[in-house]
């Protein structure tokens, strides 16, 4: 069951925004995000979200997937609003009470961080849903690459997400089968205090702890027996290469940052 | 991939007086003591040749497998691979090369997240061309029976197909042998069946050279030869009819022999004169029924 779990969001289908390069998407999500940043009216925001939508119509993810991924920052997002809209201090007060009032200026900036939020976390997890993990590793490999002679470890970062991605699902059977197996002993993980079930917890953790590194040991030696001796001199079966339809994408993105520069 | 050809009588692992040991270390991390894990192995191996080695737990057969593949180096003696000196830390890469490996936990090998990309990761170690390596990882999983499934992930697998793919891997890389350190052991009767099939396949068909380390008897038939290793030397070897004769002494050490052998001692024990080199059901079946 735990198996099959997909880690990240990837919304399998074929569609245009699918087939991209990796790399033209994570730079296009950069274009979006520093485009998010230079508007600042309603209409720009207008401008903004219709590209989005006009996006994700192409991406061909439902929208309502898109705003799932909204829930898990509900907290901040009304966090954010409600900081901005309380301790405005210009504009006109609207009303106040006690030492929290609430100007018209301030519910303006309110009103656009929300939706400044919103764009971002929407438009960003549009990355994520349409590339797959591996696709993702590989963009971000590719990317850093010109980095390496500065000292960024291009490859080893990539490698580490890819290995990280391949044992997340096989840590958490193994947490499951280790619960198990405390509780069949006797083992009390849901009663109690916060405390007393974090303290539960410890017998989890600790065998958890040596079989990854057990499993690490194991796994560095079946890579050794595999050459493996870093990024140095490796060749990859799967060459990333830029397409028509990436050219297309990054004139789409050049026309977007200058409207919205403009707006 | 290069069928079999003709049988070279040219040796390709050839180890001479290997020793190692390692050593228990006390709290103040002074040594303990030392245990001999290989005290002067003496073997030779052929290629082309399917050889099991067999040793109960802690008797140095998997401390032996990964010499093979200079994961380990010998403390004393030699250790040559085709000709390469496998004890030199330069030649280290050449001899991995040579000799591919495939380990006990299936999951703790598989580096990828779609099996493909697995697959390519020992031929995009080497440095081969993207052309090649998309021919070389096609063929491997062609030749394990696992094209199928090569979009998908690891974790959907069963332990016999992961092991598989394991072994895909390897021989994208195109190695003259393949170790397999007890690879069999975490598996269920299926995935047994499928692996031994894997190796049998690559060994006759495609002349791989097979060393393959288990307890299972019901294995260790199937070899051409039958090395026992007990307490780091070379106890007994030779034909699995040869080996499996000497009951006592396998039993003594602590190792089964197959069923159907020790069927054939005990009946002899009993005062039947059976031939004592009898293995498969079928042959015990037919040198019962002619005594009638």
């Amino acid at each position: 069951m735990i198996r099959n779990i997909t880690i990240g969001q990837y919304y399998p289908t074929s569609s245009s925004v699918h087939e991209l390069d990796p790399r033209t998407k994570i730079l296009i999500t950069f274009i979006y995000i520093f485009g998010l940043f230079f508007v600042n009216s309603f209409i720009g925001y207008t401008f903004v979200a219709l590209s989005f939508f006009g996006a994700v119509k192409l991406s061909k993810v439902p929208l309502k997937f898109i705003l799932r991924g909204l829930k898990s920052i509900m907290f901040i997002l009304l966090f954010t609003v409600a900081l901005n809209m309380f301790f405005t201090r210009t504009g006109n007060t609207l009303f106040a009470i006690g030492f929290i009032s609430i100007t018209d200026e301030g519910l303006m900036i309110a009103a656009k961080m929300g939706i400044r939020l919103i764009l971002l976390i929407v438009g960003s997890s549009l990355l994520t849903l349409t590339t797959s993990p591996i696709e993702l590793t590989d963009g971000i490999e590719s990317l850093l690459n010109p980095f390496t002679k500065i000292g960024v470890p291009a490859h080893e970062i990539a490698m580490m997400m890819s290995i990280s991605l391949r044992f997340i699902p096989i840590l958490l059977e193994e947490t499951d089968k280790i619960m198990k197996a405390q509780m069949a002993r006797g083992a009390d993980f849901e009663s109690g205090n916060i405390i007393q079930r974090a303290k539960a917890m410890i017998p989890i953790m600790v065998p958890l702890f040596i079989s990854a590194f057990r499993r690490a040991e194991e796994l560095a030696m079946a890579m050794e027996a595999r050459c493996y001796r870093g990024g140095n001199g490796r060749t990859r079966m799967n060459k990333l290469c830029y397409k028509k339809k990436d050219g297309y994408a990054f004139v789409i993105a050049t026309v977007f940052i200058i409207v919205c520069i403009l707006l | 991939m290069e069928k079999k050809d003709s049988l070279k009588n040219n040796n390709l692992i050839e180890a001479k007086n290997i020793v190692f040991e390692y050593y228990n270390y006390d709290e103040n991390g002074e040594k303990k003591d030392t245990i001999k894990a290989l005290n002067h192995i003496n073997l030779s191996i052929e290629e082309g040749e399917f050889v099991v080695i067999l040793g109960h737990n802690g008797s140095g057969k998997s401390t032996f497998a990964k010499h093979l593949n200079a994961i380990l180096t010998p403390k004393e003696g030699t250790l040559f691979v085709r000709g390469i000196d496998a004890t030199k830390e330069e030649n280290v890469w050449d001899v991995r090369k040579e000799i591919g490996m495939v380990f006990q936990n299936p999951d703790n090998q598989i580096v990828a997240t779609i099996i493909e990309e697995d697959v390519a990761f020992g031929p995009e170690n080497l440095g081969v061309e993207p052309a090649e390596i998309r021919k070389r990882v096609d063929e491997a999983l062609e030749t394990v029976g696992m094209s199928e499934y090569k979009r998908l992930s690891p974790n959907q697998l069963s332990g016999g197909q992961k092991q598989r793919i394991a072994i895909a891997g390897v021989i994208a890389m195109k190695p003259k042998c393949i170790v397999f350190d007890e690879s069999t052991a975490m598996l269920d009767p299926i995935g047994r069946r499928q692996v031994m099939e894997t190796m049998q396949k690559l060994n006759k068909e495609y002349g791989i050279t097979i060393i393959h380390i288990t307890h299972y008897m019901q294995e260790a038939i199937l070899a051409d030869r039958i090395v026992v290793i007990e307490k780091g030397e070379v106890l007994l070897q030779g034909t699995p009819k040869e080996v499996f004769k000497e009951v006592e002494l396998l039993k003594r050490i602590g190792l089964d022999v197959p069923d159907t052998t020790y069927l054939m001692y005990l009946l002899n024990q009993e005062g039947f004169n059976f031939e004592s080199d009898l293995l498969t059901v079928e042959e015990v079946a037919e040198a019962i029924w002619q005594s009638r």
